[in-house]
């Protein structure tokens, strides 16, 4: 019990930590970032920009002409509050906007993490049965070779493939966008559909480039697996060989493997900037980038904080089911494991 | 006179000759049986010479132990032999680029010594447009083997001149995370107490933050244009899981008989630290350069096609994937797909050879995976088969 309250105290520091570090960054922006949101504005109209200044200021979090310990205070009370601030490149509150886009780049996430997962683990258990076979060393060199290759280079492949081949795959896997036109939201089969076709491409290049690192070492903890006395105990005493391959060799190889998976959970969500760029997806990181470009620092340190709180939620679920999952990790300050 | 031909015959021994040699001309010194010395003064510089030689032999034996005798054990792989070719190749292309820079025209010379109408010229300077120049395609006009693009560029000298930078960038990343994690790791394994939980703290709160976002922010903010400041940026938080690795080794390390008894012996911390510890880290510290070259090439890439550490010379790969895609529509346009392609090559090939040669290393530093794979192949032709077969 003394290992979840340590780890919960340890998880909420983080977030603490991640979100000073935004204030800390917003606060140093170089220039005046009122000033600057004015002119943004006043340029493209004729208002009164003292008018304008106002209403930024009353919309901000914190006061710009405040002490440093004021405006800190002022914009932790805001964040508790659930107040991220108002974007003027989204048109509206960044919560609203971010609410409204984290579930797309969740989509795209669960989808290249279980397509990930399923094709690697089991293509590392059959290479580790097969070992030394062709199959083996043809797997592995092919593994290698998409693991060089990064995402974002997988994403243009995949247009590039989609772009140049005939209408039906154009039409079943639209490079862009995330949800067919002129259908509206809703539990209808046609936008369930339409969303996952949509995100079939960007979940793809996170698999063609990932799953190879990770079968790999699905392999090679198979191989351990298969060696060990337990193992040999399990056939002598006549176990159906199912059995044995499901719990004793598949459990134990696996177990490793699930901090993988919250690697790989921080891994795309950062990556999301780029590669819903590329395919025009309107998730979290389209924001980030639209934000950045426009000199957006609220919805900026909204999408930064956003996506670090969903990487130290997922860290922190996978910690405490994975010492579930393993007995062995149970006792006292061993998580220095992983 | 005399001394001084001494002095440099057992220079020159302790140079060309191994151990052996020189050993011998110690001992000589010490007896004084060597028909040239004359008394005391040739003493003074035995001494002084005999430290010299321990130094250099030292040198020699750290030289051998730490870079020649891995080095063969990794050549033996041939991961670790295509990953340094590879790597040995990029070098030498951006050796030829700055040399270039530097009004050396090496390669150009070259070429022209062979009659090759294509010339290395530099994407950078202001280049007067013709007609010919924009949008040619590649392997028609020897000027630009590649092709270039709408704008004029030569794609070929584009990716070379690229290559220079990057490499700059990988080795400020790899060295700032490898010192950084190094640094923390040792110190919060060794020290312990309230140094060592908040070193611990730090290391985990830096790990829990997704890596590309965070440098996003940093780049809209610092806006750097070095390519060692973007290499180091873009590590900020790579040196973390390095550290939390090197800490536990330490842990352990620091209950071997070995260090204990340094420590008994009275030997200072950063001593014991520096001989009996960090030379036990060495493959974790090498493993973690190539990781953090694999994230400086793929994270400066994007932030350089996002077009967030500027983009309007081709000054990076990321760049040239930028101008292919936005500003030529290359995946669209049919017939223009070699504009992405070919930058996309360097890039795949680069964290290819990094992909081998962590692989490489890893079979070399790594002794489980080492032992499993020589026992495997004494698996193979042992009788113990026979004897013992595995069920």
């Amino acid at each position: 019990m003394n290992w979840y309250i340590k780890r919960t105290g340890q998880a909420l520091f983080t977030l603490w930590a991640v979100v000073t570090i935004a204030f800390g960054l917003a606060w140093s922006v170089p220039g005046s970032l009122v000033d600057h949101m004015v002119d943004r504005i006043v340029q493209n109209s004729n208002i009164d920009p003292e008018v304008v200044r106002q209403s930024i200021e009353s919309r901000l979090m914190f006061d710009p002409d405040a002490s440093v310990t004021e405006a800190y205070v002022t914009y932790m009370s805001e964040l508790l509050d659930g107040n991220l601030g108002y974007s003027f490149v989204a048109g509206q509150d960044v919560s609203t906007t971010l609410a409204e886009a984290v579930p797309w780049t969740l989509l795209v996430m669960s989808l290249a993490t279980l397509g990930m997962f399923s094709v690697s683990l089991a293509l590392g258990a059959i290479m580790a049965y097969r070992e030394g076979s062709r199959f083996d060393l043809a797997n592995t060199i092919v593994g290698i070779i998409t693991t060089s290759i990064p995402y974002f280079v997988a994403a243009f492949l995949l247009i590039l493939w989609v772009g140049h081949s005939d209408a039906p795959i154009l039409d079943l896997f639209p490079p862009r966008g995330r949800q067919p036109p002129r259908v509206d939201p809703g539990l209808t089969l046609e936008f369930v559909t339409g969303a996952l076709r949509h995100a079939t491409l960007p979940a793809l290049s996170y698999v063609i480039t990932g799953y190879g690192l990770l079968a790999l070492s699905m392999r090679g903890n198979s191989i351990q697996t298969l060696g060990e006395d337990y193992v040999r105990v399990a056939e002598l005493r006549g176990l159906p060989s199912r059995r044995i391959a499901l719990r004793y060799v598949g459990r134990n190889a696996v177990l490793p493997l699930y901090t993988s998976l919250l690697l790989s959970i921080g891994f795309m969500l950062g990556s999301s900037v780029v590669l819903e760029q590329i395919f025009q997806y309107h998730g979290v990181g389209y924001w980030m980038f639209e934000a950045i470009n426009d000199n957006d620092v609220p919805l900026m340190m909204g999408t930064f904080i956003v996506i670090t709180i969903c990487v130290v939620i997922a860290t922190f679920v996978a910690d405490v089911t994975y010492s579930m999952l393993d007995p062995r990790i149970k006792s006292g300050d061993d998580g220095e494991a992983y | 006179m005399k001394r001084t031909e001494d002095e440099t015959r057992t220079d020159g021994d302790a140079r060309t000759d191994d151990g052996h040699r020189a050993d011998e001309t110690r001992s000589d010194h010490r007896t004084g049986d060597d028909p040239r010395t004359d008394g005391g003064t040739t003493g003074m510089f035995g001494e002084s010479e005999f430290t010299e030689i321990t130094r250099r032999q030292r040198l020699r034996e750290l030289l051998e132990e730490s870079v020649v005798a891995p080095f063969k054990v990794a050549w033996s792989d041939w991961r670790t032999k295509v990953a340094l070719v590879l790597l040995a190749t990029f070098v030498a292309t951006a050796v030829l680029v700055w040399l270039h820079q530097l009004g050396y025209t090496v390669l150009n010379d070259a070429l022209r010594l062979f009659g090759s109408p294509w010339q290395l010229e530099s994407p950078q300077s202001p280049v007067s447009l013709g007609q010919d120049q924009v949008g040619v395609r590649p392997f028609r006009d020897w000027r630009y083997p590649l092709g270039t693009f709408d704008n004029g560029v030569g794609i070929l000298s584009g990716l070379l001149w690229a290559t220079p930078g990057m490499l700059q960038m990988i080795l400020a990343g790899g060295v700032f995370s490898t010192a950084m994690a190094t640094v923390v790791g040792t110190v919060s394994g060794y020290k312990g107490g309230t140094v060592e939980s908040v070193l611990n703290t730090i290391v985990d709160v830096a790990m829990s933050i997704p890596g590309l976002p965070l440098v996003v922010v940093l780049v809209a903010i610092i806006q750097p244009s070095s390519p060692y400041v973007i290499g180091i940026l873009i590590t900020v938080n790579v040196w973390a899981g390095l550290a939390r690795t090197i800490h536990s080794q330490v842990l352990s390390l620091r209950e071997k008989s070995y260090v204990e008894a340094s420590r008994t012996m009275g030997i200072s911390s950063p001593q014991i630290i520096r001989k009996d510890i960090l030379p036990n880290l060495m493959p974790y510290v090498t493993v973690n350069f190539v990781y953090a070259a694999r994230r400086v090439v793929y994270d400066s890439i994007a932030l350089y096609y996002l077009g967030l550490l500027g983009g309007s010379t081709a000054e990076n790969w990321g760049v040239m994937l930028d101008w292919a895609y936005n500003v030529n529509n290359a995946l669209t346009v049919s017939g223009k797909s070699y504009m992405i392609l070919f930058p996309m090559l360097p890039i795949v090939v680069l964290s290819m050879a990094l992909i081998l040669l962590s692989q490489g290393t890893d079979r070399l530093f790594n002794p489980r995976v080492r032992t499993r794979h020589e026992g495997e192949t004494v698996w193979e032709d042992d009788t113990d088969r026979e004897v013992n077969p595995p069920v």
